[in-house]
């Protein structure tokens, strides 16, 4: 269905990939002159996991390129005017993260950084950003996390899902720390860095294999970040799972208080039932939907994930996620709708939420003045 | 979950088809007279060469008694479930098992990485099960074990053994070296298909990559979540390649990997099949319709949501006739029958649930 | 309420345990350091046999990578899905509000107290001068 009201916190949107060119100004003389007569200049940087050139990768009737319209207008007319958009959260899946020299890697994250908010974010007062890090180097990330977060309208750190190791491992605990002591959420985006076969007997033959296995990966990342005490060394540390799917939730919640009723001495720290820290700590995006064929099941699905809070509104643009302006699935309740578009998302980042209070604050000012 | 306990009265003279039993060796040497003299001279002198950092115990230690329920560890020594009067008394009367279905995990070659004596193992195993075990307890029923990464050895064991009635299913293990739809496998299938054998993928402990897309677990409840999440991949790749395509008469089933996943993923595939099927011409229908067709499902480990009727929800949505109880003797997450049930059934789903679907897959 | 006496106190010193039936019902009993606990021998979770579970005590931690075991020997670990179960009160440590392992009233008894009756033993005469342990189901 359509969204029937202005003023949706779109929480995964993707800005298009910038080409070297783009990216040069913000990188200093040495990696300059590296990129150039490495020829890296000439490279795409596009992950394996989001090829732009398959049916998924970018919606049919979004690929047309008006000579008269910049990127910008492009991305207001398709992507922010249709769903009454009022703050969209932009993230780039850049290649960098898949690099395996950290330094090379972190340079490029920066500028990508850079741009986001030379080129973007500083021309389109409704889009926030995402700081992409090199996750393999928490020395990197944290550094680079340090150097932009001064800029309020980055709200969170992002990370692809499958790196050099499950993301709850304790050498990336600092990447967490800066994110809490910034106010940063730390979202997980759908993506490999293929440092390992995406799936536990190897490498599947087809790109939709690979997609598909994305979702279990998810669920491995937050049984690592709950396992290993993740949201007990940083309690106000929100993860934000973006294009995860969210209709495989049940099973996870269900499997994990079975799991820690049982064995939950190798992780004493583990000191609530699962479910309840992830109904507290975990966000996902909406689409893809993965959605049951009727409105009626998904209400089910719903009521089996038993909280209204998890999930944040999101186009997933340019994916082709949905059709035409059919955003929302059918068998959201009105409240939910109203929780997912706007109120979650402010729950789950703590810069929107600061944003709007304050905003709230200065209208109620001007309202008694 | 904390649901009362059903009535007990009514379930104890219950009698039902078990889809989950692990045989086990006392040791490699009850495996000698099913082996030739160059294998036990091999197994004597040089032993198992796997995919992981130690060689006789898990790099994931286990937690309940490595693993096993804490009582089923026989008094005469040996593991749990070497001990066919340990688990006659202990399981088969009094849980009432009119027929038992043994997965053996251990020392059949499937992670020996050395395929002559991965051979040399399989073939060995099959011969125990049927001489140390269904032979001594009627009960019982045997799965022919293969290396699933020496196919053409696999199909010929297979061909092998299907004359004997005794042999109800084919065993491999998800940890392969490659996803189990992709082509190198399929003489498994075509000799499963000819023999009228349905698969049984049961989780493993080994197998050659790490067993989540992001690398190792740390914990072991990690692991253990991961053995779900590797069926996943595996099912996936079965659906997609269209090993049902080619093989429309062959039958899987999954064992000790849960299963209320499976709506959840069949809608997930269908949504991205759907824009990527230029991708994968060689499937004629939605993914979901495969797997409705050609895959069953062990219930062990019974998921235990908080509030118990959401289960039965789930189960409406794979089908009633496809899930198969389950036991998973004598391993810690052992469910009986007779408890692990927390919500209502009509009778018609009781006896599918506890037989009839078993039944039917295997020809029992 | 009845009382069975269902073993001579010999039998469950300090450290043993007993499986015994009294009434019909199969009970767990614990000696543990000279007191007893006794409990039904069917976990309410998954129906394992509490006799052949680990008697131990509390994994704790107070942040991650710190481990510590506390209140040794006051709980009672099921031998099939690893529930905890304090002795004292049979609750369950992870859901004490809902599922507790079912409790009986244990103690040990002078056979000259226990002459009074009235009393079931059903394995053996009691003799006066001995110690018994008794549960009341």
């Amino acid at each position: 269905m359509k969204v029937l009201f202005s003023g949706a916190i779109d929480c995964d949107l993707h800005l298009p990939l910038p080409g070297m060119a783009t990216l040069m100004p913000y990188v200093d003389a040495f990696w300059r002159e590296q990129f150039v007569t490495r020829r890296i200049d000439r490279m795409d940087f596009a992950l394996t996991s989001f090829p732009a050139q398959t049916p998924l990768g970018m919606r049919e009737d979004w690929r047309d390129v008006r000579a008269s319209e910049t990127p910008l207008d492009k991305l207001r007319r398709e992507a922010l005017t249709p769903f009454g958009t009022r703050i969209a959260i932009a993230s780039i899946l850049h290649g960098a993260v898949a690099l395996y020299n950290d330094d090379m890697a972190a340079v490029l994250c920066s500028a990508v950084n850079d741009h986001m908010a030379r080129d973007w974010l500083d021309h389109e007062p409704r889009l926030r950003g995402s700081i992409l890090v090199v996750a393999q180097s928490a020395e990197h990330a944290v550094r680079e996390i340090e150097r932009v977060a001064a800029d309020k309208r980055f709200v969170q750190v992002l990370m692809l899902v499958m790196g050099d190791t499950l993301p709850g491992k304790r050498q990336l605990w600092p990447i967490y720390r800066a994110c809490e002591k910034h106010g940063l959420s730390l979202a997980l985006h759908a993506g490999s860095a293929y440092r390992h076969a995406p799936t536990g007997s190897g490498w599947p033959s087809y790109y939709v294999e690979d997609y598909v296995a994305q979702s279990t990966a998810f669920e491995n990342a937050i049984v690592s970040f709950l396992a290993e005490g993740v949201f007990n060394a940083c309690p106000n540390l929100k993860l934000v799972c973006l294009e995860s799917g969210f209709t495989w939730l049940p099973t996870l919640l269900w499997r994990l208080n079975k799991e820690w009723r049982g064995v939950r001495q190798e992780a004493p720290w583990l000191d609530r039932m699962p479910a309840e820290v992830l109904r507290e700590r975990v966000r996902l995006s909406l689409q893809p939907v993965d959605a049951p064929p009727d409105g009626a099941m998904l209400k089910r699905v719903l009521a089996h994930i038993d909280c209204d809070d998890m999930l944040l509104f999101s186009s997933d643009y340019p994916h082709a996620q949905f059709k035409g302006l059919e955003i929302l699935p059918d068998g959201l309740p009105d409240n939910l709708i109203r929780k997912i578009m706007i109120e979650n998302p402010i729950a789950s980042y703590p810069r929107l939420q600061a944003e709007f209070a304050a905003a709230q604050e200065t209208g109620h000012e001007r309202a008694t003045s | 979950m904390n649901a009362p306990l059903l009535d007990v009265k009514a379930s104890q003279t219950l009698s039902f088809v078990d889809c989950d039993i692990h045989p086990v060796q006392r040791s490699l040497a009850d495996l000698f007279p099913y082996m030739g003299a160059r294998w036990i001279e091999h197994a004597k002198s040089i032993g198992p060469h796997i995919r992981q950092g130690l060689s006789s115990m898990q790099a994931h230690p286990r937690m309940m008694a490595a693993g096993q329920r804490a009582d089923a560890y026989p008094e005469r020594g040996g593991p749990p479930g070497s001990d066919l009067a340990l688990m006659q008394r202990q399981h088969l009367d009094p849980a009432g098992v009119e027929i038992g279905m043994l997965v053996s995990l251990s020392k059949g070659g499937m992670e020996e990485r050395n395929t002559d004596y991965a051979r040399a193992l399989s073939h060995a195993v099959n011969d125990w099960q049927i001489e140390d075990w269904v032979r001594k307890e009627p009960r019982l029923r045997a799965g022919v074990v293969v290396p699933q990464d020496d196919p053409d050895f696999a199909a010929q064991e297979i061909r092998a053994r299907a004359g004997d009635p005794s042999f109800r299913q084919v065993i491999l293990s998800p940890r392969s070296i490659e996803p189990l739809g992709r082509k190198r496998y399929w003489p498994i299938y075509e000799a499963a298909q000819e023999c009228d054998l349905p698969l049984g993928l049961h989780p493993a402990a080994n197998g050659a990559h790490p067993s989540t897309g992001s690398g190792w677990p740390t914990f072991y409840m990690q692991e253990h979540y991961a053995f779900g999440t590797n069926m996943h991949g595996n099912l996936v790749s079965m659906v997609f390649e269209g090993v049902f395509e080619r093989f429309p008469r062959l039958k899987v089933a999954l064992i000790e990997s849960g299963f209320t996943w499976i709506p959840a993923m069949c809608w997930r595939m269908d949504r991205h099949w759907e824009r990527m099927r230029h991708e994968v011409p060689h499937l004629k229908r939605p993914p979901s319709e495969y797997v409705r067709e050609h895959f069953w499902f062990a219930t062990q480990p019974m998921e235990e949501p908080e509030n118990p009727v959401h289960l039965p929800e789930i189960i409406d949505w794979i089908g009633w006739d496809r899930l198969m109880f389950s036991t998973d003797y004598p391993h810690w997450d052992y469910d009986d029958p007779r408890y692990c049930i927390k919500f209502a059934m009509t009778d018609a789903q009781r006896s599918q649930l506890f037989g009839d679907n078993a039944r039917a897959l295997y020809r029992l | 309420m009845t009382k069975h006496v269902v073993a001579s106190a010999d039998e469950l010193q300090p450290g043993q345990r007993k499986l015994v039936n009294a009434g019909g019902r199969e009970i767990a009993v614990f000696n543990i350091a000279g007191e007893m606990f006794a409990l039904a021998n069917r976990c309410p979770h998954g129906g394992g046999p509490l006799i052949e579970g680990y008697v131990t005590g509390l994994a704790l931690s107070s942040r991650p990578g710190e481990y510590r075991l506390a209140r040794e020997n006051e709980f009672l670990r099921c031998p099939y899905h690893g529930w905890e179960f304090e002795l004292r009160t049979g609750q369950s440590y992870c859901d004490p509000k809902s599922v507790r392992a079912r409790q009986f009233s244990v103690h040990v008894e002078h056979g000259e107290e226990l002459a009074k009756g009235p009393y079931a033993a059903d394995r053996f005469e009691v003799a006066r001068e001995k110690d018994y342990v008794v549960v009341e189901v």
